[in-house]
C-alpha cells in the first residue's frame, strides 16, 4: 500500500516558500506567501504505527519541520495546491536514499517516489497555476504538475521485455527513402553515410538488426567522431568583390591546423616535455612534476540544457568528470569550470518563441545544476564566465571542464584479449537515449517534446562513489582500460574500448532501472555515472569485492577480443548485431565540404577615439560596470564550492572583502608541495572577424592566467568551438579562418593546445514563423598552467598605497609573436617579486580594469592622465594593469611594449580622475555588484 | 606514540583527504575507512584515540544534512560511540560531520531535560549554498578542540548551516554549561549578532560550534582543516609576513596533545 507523507517547516521558516514567491511575483502575480511542503510516498507493508515513525524519527526534523500523514481532505478555499512529482523512471536520488534509511530503521519498504507541494495564498485560479507551474515550479519535460493532493493507489512498473529482433529493410531502399529513414529513425546520418551503410549491408548479404543501425549512427554522430572539424574542405578565397583570388586545400582541417601546431611546438620542446598526451584521450595530459601529469578537458551541454537546464548541466559536469576519470588508467579530478552564454535576463521580456525557456530561468537553472553535482562530487569548482548575448535565447551554450591529476605512469590504456567487460555505477534505464544523435542536430521548438527522452537526470553521489572505487583500483592496478559512459552509452564506451581487438557484449546482463528495455535501448542508453572498465580474469572478483564493499554496482557484461576483431552483441543467448570494428571506425565516408573565406581587405587603419567630457566619462564606465557581462558574478561564485580538497590558492573572488574578479584560479592538488596549477578562460564572441575572434580568446585565456603567475612555458590551452550549422559554405569559412588562427596563435606563442571539442549546429528554429536564430561564432579557450612555487602568485586588488600603477600595452596588437613576448616578460616580472598586482584588461577596456582593481581591495587610483577620450574603454588583446612593488622598474618591458605611467594607488576610496571628476569606490562596487545581485 | 585518528567516510564524503592531511600535520597517524567496515566490526573503532566525521554530502543529503548516516549511527553504532566518548576520546564532526553529529543524540547531548535531538542545522537563512570565509570568536573553556584559540579566520561552505536549538531552554544551557565554543564574528572579534553576512546562515546566537558535555564532542560548520597553511587564507596575497601556518591547525594539535597527555597520564 502506498502511504504518503508530507513534511514541512514550522514557523514559516521557509527560504525556498520565500525565494518561490518572489519569482511568482516577478511574473506580475500579486500573491502573499508561499508554503512548500516535500512529499515522500512509500510503497509499503508497514503498520500506521510504524508509518508514524518514519515520519515523525526520519523524513522530518524534529527541531523545525512537522510531518503529517497525509489522508483525502477538503481542499483549501483560501489557498491554491501546486504539487510536482518526478515522472516515472526519473532518477529521484531521494528516493533510492530515502529506502536505505528505512530499511536501517528495520522497516519493509518496496519503493519510494518524492515530490513537492506548493501552497499559495491567496486562491489563484487555474490559468495563473498553470503559467506559475510552467514558469518557476516544473519542467514537463521530467516531472507532472497536479493542482490537487496527488496519491496513487499504486506505482507503474515496466514491461516485460520484447525480445524479437527486428530488422530493418535497408538494401533496397531509394535515396530519398535512405534520408527519410535517418530523420524518422532518429538516426541523423547524412545520405553518404546511410550510403556507405546500405553498401556495407548489401556486401553483408542481409538486412541490418535496429541495434546494428544504432551503433553506426552513435558512433559517426558528429558529437562522436567530430566529422566535420576532420573533414577535409576546400577553401575558396574571395575579394570583397565576390571574386575568387585563390584556393587552398585541407585533407583534414583539425589535424592539419590545430593538431599540427601542438606537434610542431612538442617537437621543439623535447628536453623536458610538457605535452604528455595530448588529441588522443579523453583529455589532454601535461606534465605537473616528475611523478604526476595534469589532465583537462571541456565539453558542452548546449541542447539537453535547452530542454531541462537543471539537468543538462548537472549532466554536463558528470559527464566532463566522467571524462576525467576516463582519462588514462583513471585521474583524479581536482578543479572544475563552467562557462554559460545565455540571452540578456532583464531585456528579454514579453512572449518567447514555442520551446524557448526564459534566460533568467536558465541561468538559475544551470549554475544550480552545476553547482549541485560539483559540490555534492567535492571537486571545487573554480573557474569560468558568463556571457550575455540576445542570439544565445533558443540556444544557450553549457560549457563544463575538469581538471585531473594523475601518476604519469599510468597515461596510457589497452584493454587485452579475454579482459573482462565490467559496467560499474548507475544502472541503464530509457533516459538519455538517443543523446549523441540529438545534440547533433539543430534545436526546433518540437525537440521539447520529441526529444524529452534525451534529458539526463545525474545523481551525483552515485558517481562519487564510483571515482573513490575506480581510484583505489588503479592504485591496485585491476584494471587495464576504462572510458566513461558517455554520448552514445555503451554502444560508444565500448565500441571505442574495443576498437582494435573486438567484443562480445550479452546484453541482458546490464544492471536495469526497470523492466521493459529494448536490447537497443540498454545498448544506446546515456543513463548517468556509468564507467566501463576491461579487467583481466584475474582481477575480476577483486575488482567486484571492492565495489560491493561500498554499495556500488559492478556487472560483468562482456569479454573483449574477437578472433575477427567483431563487435558482437548477444540478447538472452541470440546474436542481435555484428559489425565488423574496421567499418564501424573507418567506413564513414569523408566527403570534401567547400569553404569560402573573404581575404582581409586592406589594412585597418588605427581606430580613432572620440572624445568624452569628464561626466561622459563618469556615467560610461557607471554603465560600463553594471553591464551583466561586466558586472559582478558573485552571485554564481558563492554558490560553488571551491575550498573543497584544500587546494585552493588564488580564489575566484579575491582582496580584502572578498569581492574582487580574480583573473584566474589557482590550487594546489597536493597539498604538502608548493607547486600548482592555474586555470583560466578567455571568449570573445562579440568580435566580428573569426580569425580576429580566436586571437581575442585565446589572448584572453593566456592573460588571465599570466596575470595570476603562470609561466608561458608551462601554459597549454584548449578549444571549444560552438557553432551554428555549417552546412552553408560561409559559415563553413569562418570555421576554417578560426582553426587556422588557433594554429598561428599557438605557434606564436609556443603554447599548445592538448584537447578540444566542437558542437556545431547550435541555432533554434521556430517552427511557426520560419524564423532561424543563429548563435554568434563562439570559440571558449581554456588555459591550464603549472606553477613551481604558488607563494609567487599574484591577485588584481590593489595593495600599497603610493605605488605606481603601469598600463602595459603591446607595440602592434596584431602581431601575436609580439603579444606572445609580452606576457613571457610580464610573467617573468611576476616571478622576479617586481609586481604585487595584476589584472588583465579585457570588456570594458583600462578604466574598468581600474575600477574593479579599487573595488577589489578598497584602495582607491589617481590617474594620471586626463583620459578624456573613448580609448579608456577600448578591447584589444596583449593589456595588463600593473602595480608596482617598490622601486621595481619596467626597463625589461620597454623593448617590447608600450608602457605607460597609469596611476598611483591613495589610500583614499576614489577613483580620480586627472583634473576632473572623482568616483567613490562604494559607487563603483554598487554599480559592478548591483546586476546580478539575485 | 603518535595518535591514530580514523577518518570515518561513506557514500558523499568529500572532505577526508584534507582532514586527514591536517591530522597528520598536527602529528597523528590517519587511516580513512567506509563506514561499512564500521558496521561489519564495530569493535574497529577501539583501535583509534581520535574519531573525525569530515565534510561532503553523506548519501547525498537526501532528506536533511547528514540526516541517513545519523540514522544509521543511531541504530547501528549508538553504544560503540558512547563507548568510545566515556573512553575519553576526542570527536569532531566538521559541516556534514556536525550536520551528522547534530542529528543523532551525541551533540550537544541531553539538555534542559530534553533528551535525543535537542538541536538542529537547518537551511540558511538565504535559502542558498554559501561558499566564503567568516571570522570567528571562541567561546567558553570546556571544549577540548578550541583550547588556545584566538578569534580565527576560516572557510564555510554549506547550505544547511544555521543552528537552531529545541527551545530556549536549550539555547539557555548551552550558555550555561559552556557547551558553545565558536561564534560567528565581526572582523574586530565582536560577535556577528546575526547579521549576513558576518552571520553567514541565520544561526541562533551566531553559534557556530559546539561541544557536548565532557567537552571531548566538537562540531562546527566552518573548515578547519582548509586553513591549515597560510596560502590557503583568502586574502594572504595582500599580507607580508606570511604566518607560519594557517590558524584552523591549532585545533587538530589541541586534540593530538589532548591524546598524548591523557596517554601520559595513563587514563
Amino acid at each position: 500500500m502506498i502511504h504518503r507523507i508530507d513534511v514541512r517547516a514550522q514557523d514559516g521558516n521557509d527560504p525556498l516558500g520565500a525565494s518561490i514567491s518572489q519569482q511568482i511575483r516577478g511574473l506580475g502575480k500579486n500573491i502573499s506567501s508561499v508554503q512548500t511542503s516535500r512529499i515522500f510516498l512509500l510503497d509499503t507493508d508497514a503498520q500506521n504505527g510504524d508509518i508514524s515513525r518514519i515520519a515523525h524519527e526520519l523524513l522530518a526534523d524534529p527541531i523545525v519541520e512537522s510531518a503529517e500523514i497525509f489522508s483525502e481532505r477538503e481542499s483549501s478555499s483560501t489557498q491554491s495546491r501546486i504539487e510536482v512529482h518526478l515522472k516515472p523512471g526519473v532518477m529521484d536520488p531521494v528516493a533510492a536514499s530515502t529506502e536505505m534509511a528505512v530499511r536501517d530503521l528495520g522497516l519493509p519498504i518496496r519503493q519510494v517516489r518524492t515530490g513537492r507541494a506548493f501552497l499559495i495564498n491567496p486562491k489563484l485560479d487555474r490559468k495563473d497555476l498553470e503559467l506559475i507551474a510552467a514558469r518557476v515550479l516544473a519542467n514537463g519535460v521530467i516531472e507532472s504538475v497536479h493542482f490537487d493532493p496527488y496519491c496513487p493507489t499504486k506505482f507503474e512498473t515496466g514491461r516485460e521485455t520484447q525480445t524479437q529482433i527486428r530488422q530493418v529493410n535497408l538494401r533496397n531502399l531509394s535515396q530519398p527513402e535512405l534520408t527519410k529513414l535517418s530523420r524518422e529513425g532518429h538516426l541523423f546520418l547524412s545520405l553518404e553515410e546511410m550510403t556507405a551503410i546500405q553498401n556495407y549491408f548489401r556486401e553483408q548479404n542481409r538486412e541490418p538488426t535496429d541495434i546494428e543501425l544504432e551503433t553506426l549512427a552513435q558512433t559517426w554522430s558528429e558529437h562522436c567522431v567530430h566529422k566535420t572539424l576532420k573533414s577535409a574542405v576546400e577553401v575558396e578565397v574571395r575579394d570583397d568583390q565576390n571574386r575568387v583570388v585563390s584556393s587552398r586545400r585541407y585533407k583534414n582541417l583539425i589535424k592539419e591546423t590545430i593538431f599540427a601546431s601542438t606537434k610542431t611546438i612538442e617537437n621543439r620542446d623535447t628536453d623536458n616535455p610538457f605535452c604528455l598526451s595530448v588529441f588522443t584521450d579523453n583529455a589532454g595530459a601535461v606534465a605537473f612534476d616528475e611523478t604526476d601529469a595534469v589532465c583537462f578537458k571541456v565539453e558542452t551541454h548546449n541542447h539537453p540544457s535547452a530542454i531541462e537546464p537543471y539537468g543538462g548541466s548537472a549532466t554536463g559536469a558528470g559527464g566532463v568528470i566522467r571524462d576525467i576519470l576516463g582519462t588514462g588508467l583513471a585521474a583524479k579530478p581536482i578543479a572544475n569550470t563552467d562557462v554559460f552564454c545565455v540571452a540578456y535576463p532583464d531585456a528579454t521580456r514579453g512572449p518567447l518563441p514555442k520551446g524557448v525557456i526564459h534566460p533568467k530561468r536558465i541561468l538559475q537553472q544551470v549554475v544550480a545544476g552545476v553547482r549541485d553535482y560539483g559540490n555534492r562530487m567535492g571537486i571545487p569548482t573554480v573557474n569560468g564566465a558568463v556571457y550575455f548575448d540576445e542570439r544565445y535565447l533558443g540556444n544557450p551554450l553549457v560549457f563544463c571542464g575538469c581538471v585531473g591529476l594523475i601518476p604519469r605512469d599510468k597515461l596510457q590504456k589497452a584493454a587485452q584479449n579475454g579482459d573482462a567487460i565490467v559496467v560499474m555505477g548507475g544502472r541503464t534505464g530509457r533516459d538519455g537515449i538517443h543523446g549523441a544523435t540529438f545534440s547533433s542536430a539543430e534545436l526546433t521548438d518540437t525537440h521539447a517534446d520529441e526529444f524529452s527522452h534525451a534529458v539526463q537526470i545525474g545523481n551525483a553521489i552515485t558517481e562519487k562513489k564510483v571515482a573513490d572505487i575506480i581510484l583505489a583500483a588503479r592504485d591496485l592496478n585491476l584494471f587495464t582500460a576504462i572510458t566513461d559512459c558517455g554520448a552514445g552509452g555503451l554502444s560508444s564506451a565500448v565500441g571505442e574500448m574495443a576498437e582494435k581487438i573486438g567484443a562480445t557484449i550479452d546484453l541482458d546482463k546490464v544492471p536495469l532501472k526497470y523492466a521493459g528495455l529494448r536490447y537497443d535501448e540498454i545498448w544506446i542508453s546515456e543513463a548517468q555515472e556509468r564507467m566501463v572498465l576491461s579487467v583481466p580474469p584475474k582481477h575480476v572478483s577483486e575488482l567486484l569485492k571492492r565495489a560491493q564493499d561500498e554499495d556500488v554496482e559492478a556487472t560483468v557484461i562482456g569479454t573483449f577480443g574477437h578472433p575477427n576483431h567483431d563487435l558482437i552483441l548477444q540478447f538472452r543467448n541470440q546474436q542481435v548485431g555484428r559489425i565488423s570494428m574496421q567499418f564501424l571506425h573507418n567506413g564513414i565516408p569523408t566527403p570534401t565540404r567547400k569553404a569560402i573565406v573573404h581575404a582581409p581587405t586592406s589594412k585597418k587603419s588605427a581606430p580613432t577615439y572620440a572624445p568624452l567630457s569628464p561626466d561622459a566619462i563618469k556615467k560610461k564606465l557607471l554603465t560600463a560596470l553594471a553591464h551583466p557581462n561586466i558586472a559582478s558574478k558573485h552571485w554564481i561564485i558563492r554558490q560553488y564550492d571551491h575550498e573543497v580538497q584544500g587546494g585552493s590558492i588564488v580564489k575566484p573572488l579575491v582582496g580584502p572583502q572578498q569581492i574582487g574578479p580574480s583573473d584566474a584560479a589557482v590550487l594546489r592538488p597536493k597539498l604538502s608541495s608548493r607547486r600548482g596549477v592555474v586555470v583560466g578562460c578567455g571568449m570573445s564572441p562579440q568580435v566580428e572577424d573569426p580569425y580576429e575572434m580566436a586571437i581575442a580568446s585565446i589572448d584572453e585565456a593566456i592573460r588571465n592566467v599570466v596575470a595570476a603567475g603562470a609561466d608561458p612555458d608551462r601554459v597549454a590551452i584548449l578549444d571549444n568551438f560552438c557553432w551554428p550549422s555549417v552546412d552553408d559554405e560561409l559559415t563553413m569559412g569562418s570555421l576554417v579562418r578560426a582553426c587556422e588562427a588557433c594554429r598561428d596563435a599557438a605557434l606564436a606563442y609556443g603554447i599548445p593546445f592538448i584537447s578540444g571539442k566542437d558542437s556545431l549546429n547550435n541555432q533554434f528554429t521556430n517552427k511557426e514563423t520560419g524564423q532561424v536564430l543563429r548563435i554568434p561564432r563562439t570559440l571558449l579557450i581554456s588555459a591550464i598552467g603549472v606553477i613551481e612555487d604558488v607563494s609567487k602568485c599574484v591577485t588584481m586588488d590593489l595593495k600599497s598605497s603610493d605605488a605606481r600603477v603601469v598600463l602595459i600595452e603591446p607595440n602592434y596588437s596584431t602581431d601575436i609573436a609580439s603579444l606572445g613576448q609580452l606576457h613571457r616578460a610580464i610573467s617573468k616580472l611576476i616571478r622576479a617579486g617586481k609586481i604585487s598586482s595584476c589584472h588583465d584588461i579585457s570588456d570594458g577596456g583600462a578604466i574598468v580594469a581600474a575600477a574593479e582593481m579599487c573595488i577589489a581591495s578598497g584602495k582607491g587610483l589617481l590617474l594620471n592622465d586626463p583620459l578624456d577620450t573613448e580609448s579608456a574603454f577600448a578591447e584589444s588583446p596583449g593589456r595588463y594593469l600593473i602595480e608596482l612593488t617598490n622601486r621595481a622598474e619596467t626597463s625589461d618591458l620597454d623593448r617590447i611594449a608600450k608602457v605607460t605611467n597609469f596611476a598611483t594607488v591613495q589610500k583614499s576610496p576614489k577613483l580620480t580622475f586627472k583634473g576632473g571628476p572623482e568616483l567613490e569606490v562604494t559607487d563603483l562596487t554598487r554599480a559592478w555588484r548591483g546586476t546580478l545581485d539575485w | 606514540m603518535k595518535p591514530r585518528a580514523l577518518i570515518l567516510r561513506a557514500a558523499g564524503t568529500n572532505c577526508d583527504g584534507e582532514t586527514a592531511y591536517a591530522f597528520q600535520l598536527a602529528g597523528a597517524r590517519t587511516e580513512s575507512l567506509h563506514i561499512n567496515r564500521i558496521l561489519e566490526n564495530p569493535a574497529t573503532l577501539d583501535q583509534f584515540e581520535i574519531l573525525a566525521f569530515p565534510g561532503g554530502f553523506s548519501y547525498g543529503d537526501d532528506i536533511a544534512a547528514g540526516k541517513i548516516l545519523a540514522n544509521q549511527l543511531v541504530h547501528h553504532l549508538g553504544d560503540p560511540l558512547r563507548r568510545f566518548i566515556e573512553a575519553g576520546k576526542p570527536v569532531i564532526g566538521i559541516c556534514n560531520g556536525f550536520q551528522i553529529l547534530v542529528k543523532t543524540d551525541l551533540l550537544p547531548g541531553p539538555l534542559a531535560g530534553r533528551t535525543g535531538q535537542t538541536a538542529t542545522l537547518t537551511n540558511n537563512d538565504s535559502g542558498r549554498f554559501i561558499d566564503r570565509w567568516i571570522h570567528l570568536a571562541p567561546r567558553g573553556d570546556k571544549c577540548i578542540w578550541t583550547k588556545n584559540i584566538g578569534p580565527i579566520d576560516l572557510p564555510i561552505a554549506h547550505g544547511e548551516g544555521k543552528f537552531v536549538p529545541a527551545d530556549d531552554a536549550v539555547r539557555q544551557a548551552l550558555w550555561d554549561q559552556n557547551q558553545v565554543a565558536l561564534v560567528y564574528a565581526n572582523e574586530d572579534g565582536s560577535p556577528a549578532a546575526g547579521k549576513s553576512p558576518n552571520n553567514p546562515n541565520g544561526s541562533v546566537d551566531d553559534i557556530a560550534g559546539i561541544c557536548d558535555s565532557t567537552g571531548l564532542v566538537f562540531g562546527l560548520m566552518p573548515h578547519p582543516e582548509r586553513y591549515v597553511d597560510p596560502l590557503q587564507h583568502f586574502a594572504w596575497t595582500s599580507r607580508a609576513p606570511l604566518s607560519s601556518e594557517g590558524q584552523g591547525l591549532q585545533i587538530f594539535r589541541n586534540a593530538v596533545v589532548h591524546v598524548t597527555e591523557a596517554v601520559g597520564a595513563g587514563v
